[in-house]
């Protein structure tokens, strides 16, 4: 934009001072790796392709100091190692020239993901006993004489067990775990069914038994851990794509000590009684009062407000919200434990109590399955030791029983569709955090919108631009580029997009919380609060809502400012309610743009002035009138709210905390991903619910079969893998059609996070 | 029957060798950037900044 260059000047004491705190900040985030190397970890958005890829690499690289570069295009972020007796090279400055602006990221990039790397040593300890097997019982099956028979079952035994110790922990700690906590979910029967299925078979191997069922256990585990690995990559991938948004807010602060050193400490360490100094720009790090200075404040993001609030000294300011104009000198009055960001925490924490007690639907049929299995097994071994007094013979087709019915394809058959839905929103740019947050979704009936940040975009858009004659216009955003006032911000934008000729004057000097004044030979020319602008008696019509232009004292033009709609906010709006859903707002924001907004989108239901709690409030009342709540929210103060609710989401601009705590988070502007989200979410469910029927409907028509004791290894093997790959099949569905017809809203809003795919959509 | 006796041991030997060889190439870091790695393969980089430079430092720690 036209507004750095002019800008350029004015900002450059605070841009050093920024560049300074940052330093500061990316010291804090990095670590040691040893050999006198520290490791400094960045999100880098933006990276998309092999070409970015040695860019990065290359010009990192070089920098003095840089010992190793390495980019991760799957993860989108990038690996410096640089060493530690050199100053500090220019990381963040080098990537931003490249055109590649990076961040620090919030989270544990140093700490791998120990649970897939489990997961997958598991599969393939797995895959390797079941293919072996299955080579040694193809022989069995296909009629070997009793000696090599029992060679083989017994090779097989050997091959088995390390399988079922090595991958088979996986469900028997699941299962061991839910048992103990008097539940029971779907790794319940799997251990029992395996492990029974191992003793049997390894006792008819040793009484030269003609059938052993080492290859069905053996391959059941591995299907199921397919299913397993497969549910966790989808979330990880979703957790990691969260996390590299997030970025830090405040690590720390500056902070003068009475003896007058400066020094950056951390927030945690920040104490009450403590002067910080707060350049412009900043986030305010724990709650505090303005000692000196004057500014404006951005709190959209920590009240809903929209409109920036003037401070000055004695000013309370809340932890979180952001110093827009002018340097402060502030107080803390809180550490940060006790700041207005730990009361959201611990808010949320509180909510989280009361949503723990969804189950999700595949635990949900396992608390029917899994007795309904036990108890036809149990039967079965009983009937046919009461009728054939063969204990043996009973167990084994108690067993048969068990592993007919083993939930295999009901193993996969959620998780597939979860993951196939997953990244269908993926393509679209929503990500989920897992599987049951869809689940939730498919059962909300109410979708409660906040206002600032959510239904709006949260920046300011001049509203009476046309009314401006020209040249006024011309000579506001001149002295508007001067400052970061969100008003200022709006005015210049403006005037870039209509390509306006700017004035230029001698001196422009920003008066913070009032606004920017110029001096062009004798006549002084001021652009901000009427209050300020205007000589005494020209006060009065203009009121204080708006800014104004003045020369000498004389007002020549009040602009207004509204909120930008965010785009899709009408469509999404009236697409949940012709699927039956009830729409409301709640805002932190004062009662009336609020009231302008719901009329704007014809929502009659709505609140104003609301404060965190009672949005919380809100959220049960619904709930304990028997609603399922959808809360889509962005601030911090929506957060507990995001909790509370059945099922949530957030905008990528969200506060980290909101973001954390939403069950969806869509990256493009448009709001129409909501009703995206919800109908890929029926879609799944749907699905679903044909899975089971599938598996169901074939469980119907394979226990009899193993009642009545046909079922020999072989039938076991066929049965079982049939019935995965009709449930795999049939999950694969959900992504042919449908795809196109969707894809609306939020084109070129966000072009690098639209590239945040899996591959090229159909 | 007695070809049993060199042929299942060598169907699992081969069997063995491969599932080792997954778990090493697991290990070493080199499915932690798949997309990555399909890109670096088109790029003509002497330095070669391939897999095994991550793989190195960890592989012989």
């Amino acid at each position: 934009m036209s507004c750095c260059v002019a800008g350029d000047i004015a900002f450059d004491r605070g841009a050093a001072q920024e560049a300074a705190a940052m330093r500061a900040e990316l010291r804090l985030a990095s670590r040691e790796v040893g050999d006198n190397l520290v490791q400094t970890d960045l999100a880098v958005p933006d990276v998309h392709c092999g070409a970015c890829m040695q860019k990065i690499e290359r010009a990192l690289g070089a920098l003095p100091g840089v010992a190793h570069v390495r980019v991760n295009l799957s993860t989108r972020r990038v690996a410096i190692r640089w060493r530690s007796d050199a100053p500090m090279p220019p990381l963040l400055e080098t990537l931003e020239r490249l055109g590649y602006p990076a961040h620090l990221f919030d989270g544990d990039a140093d700490r791998p993901d120990e649970v897939l790397s489990e997961l997958i040593r598991a599969v393939a300890v797995a895959g390797f006993s079941a293919g072996n097997i299955m080579l040694l019982s193809v022989s069995v099956w296909a009629g070997a004489e009793p000696g090599t028979r029992d060679l083989f079952h017994w090779l097989s035994a050997l091959i088995a067990l390390p399988a079922l110790v090595y991958s088979g922990r996986i469900f028997y700690r699941s299962a061991w775990r839910v048992l103990r906590a008097g539940h029971t979910n779907m790794d319940v029967p799997i251990s029992i069914g395996v492990s029974l299925a191992f003793a049997m078979s390894l006792y008819d191997t040793v009484h030269h038994g003609a059938h052993a069922y080492f290859d069905a256990t053996v391959s059941l585990l591995f299907f199921l851990l397919i299913g397993r690995t497969l549910d966790h990559m989808m979330r990880e991938r979703a957790r990691a794509a969260v996390k590299n948004l997030s970025r830090i807010a405040a690590r720390g602060a500056l902070v003068l000590h009475p003896d007058g050193r400066r020094e950056y400490v951390p927030v945690a360490e920040i104490a009450p009684g403590m002067t910080i100094l707060l350049a412009a720009g900043e986030r305010v790090p724990v709650d505090a009062r303005v000692e000196a200075g004057i500014s404006d404040l951005d709190c959209a993001l920590v009240s809903g407000e929209s409109a920036p609030q003037p401070v000055g000294p004695g000013s309370m300011l809340r932890a979180g919200t952001l110093n827009l104009t002018g340097p402060l000198t502030v107080v803390a009055t809180a550490a940060a434990k006790d700041s207005f960001l730990a009361e959201m925490v611990r808010l949320m924490e509180a909510a989280e109590a009361g949503r723990s007690g969804y189950r999700r639907i595949a635990d949900r049929a396992a608390r029917i399955y899994s007795p309904a299995v036990h108890l036809a097994a149990f039967l079965s071994f009983l009937g046919w030791y009461v009728v054939g007094g063969d204990w043996h013979q009973a167990v084994t087709i108690a067993v048969a029983v068990l592993i007919i019915t083993c939930p295999c394809a009901l193993g996969l058959a959620v998780p597939m569709v979860q993951v196939m839905a997953a990244r269908r929103l993926f393509e679209n740019g929503i990500m989920v955090k897992d599987g049951a947050a869809m689940e939730r979704l498919t059962e909300v009936d109410t979708a409660v919108f906040d206002k600032t940040g959510t239904l709006t975009l949260g920046d300011l858009v001049l509203r009476n631009a046309d009314a401006i004659p020209a040249e006024h216009f011309a000579t506001a955003a001149a002295l508007a580029l001067h400052s970061r006032h969100p008003h200022s911000r709006a005015i210049a934008a403006e005037a870039n997009r209509r390509g306006l000729r700017l004035v230029s004057f001698d001196r422009v000097v920003e008066h913070p919380g009032l606004g920017v004044e110029a001096v062009a030979g004798a006549v002084s020319w001021r652009l901000g609060r009427a209050a300020w602008a205007l000589a005494s008696n020209e006060r009065g019509g203009a009121g204080d809502a708006g800014t104004v232009l003045a020369r000498d004292g004389v007002a020549l033009a009040t602009f207004t400012f509204d909120d930008s709609l965010r785009p899709g906010a009408v469509e999404a709006i009236a697409a949940l309610r012709a699927r039956g859903i009830a729409v409301e707002m709640i805002s932190g924001d004062a009662p009336e743009p609020v009231r302008q907004l719901a009329e704007r989108l014809g929502i009659d239901r709505y609140q104003a002035g609301v404060l965190p709690a009672d949005k919380t409030a809100r959220i049960a009342e619904l709930a304990a009138a028997g609603r399922k709540v959808l809360m889509v929210g962005d601030g911090l103060n929506d957060a507990p709210a995001l909790v509370a609710a059945h099922a949530s989401m957030a905008p990528a601009s969200a506060a980290d905390v909101g973001r954390n705590a939403a069950d969806f988070v869509f990256l493009r502007d448009s709001l129409t991903a909501v009703p995206l989200a919800l109908s890929v979410s029926r879609d799944a469910a749907r699905l679903i619910r044909q899975n089971f029927a599938l598996a169901i409907g074939y469980n119907a028509l394979a226990l009899p079969l193993a009642v009545a004791g046909y079922v020999t290894p072989l039938v076991a093997a066929l049965a079982m893998s049939t019935s995965s790959i009709l449930v795999v099949a049939n999950a694969l569905r959900l992504r042919a059609p449908r795809l196109g017809r969707r894809q609306t809203g939020g084109e070129g809003a966000a072009p690098n996070l639209a590239r945040l795919k899996m591959e090229p959509a159909e | 029957m007695t070809d049993f006796f060199y042929l299942i041991p060598i169907a699992l030997a081969i069997g063995a060798a491969a599932l080792t060889a997954f778990l090493w190439s697991l290990r070493s870091g080199q499915y932690e950037d798949l997309e990555g790695a399909a890109e670096r393969i088109l790029l003509d980089d002497e330095a070669a900044e391939g897999p095994a430079c991550n793989a190195r430092p960890r592989g012989t720690a």
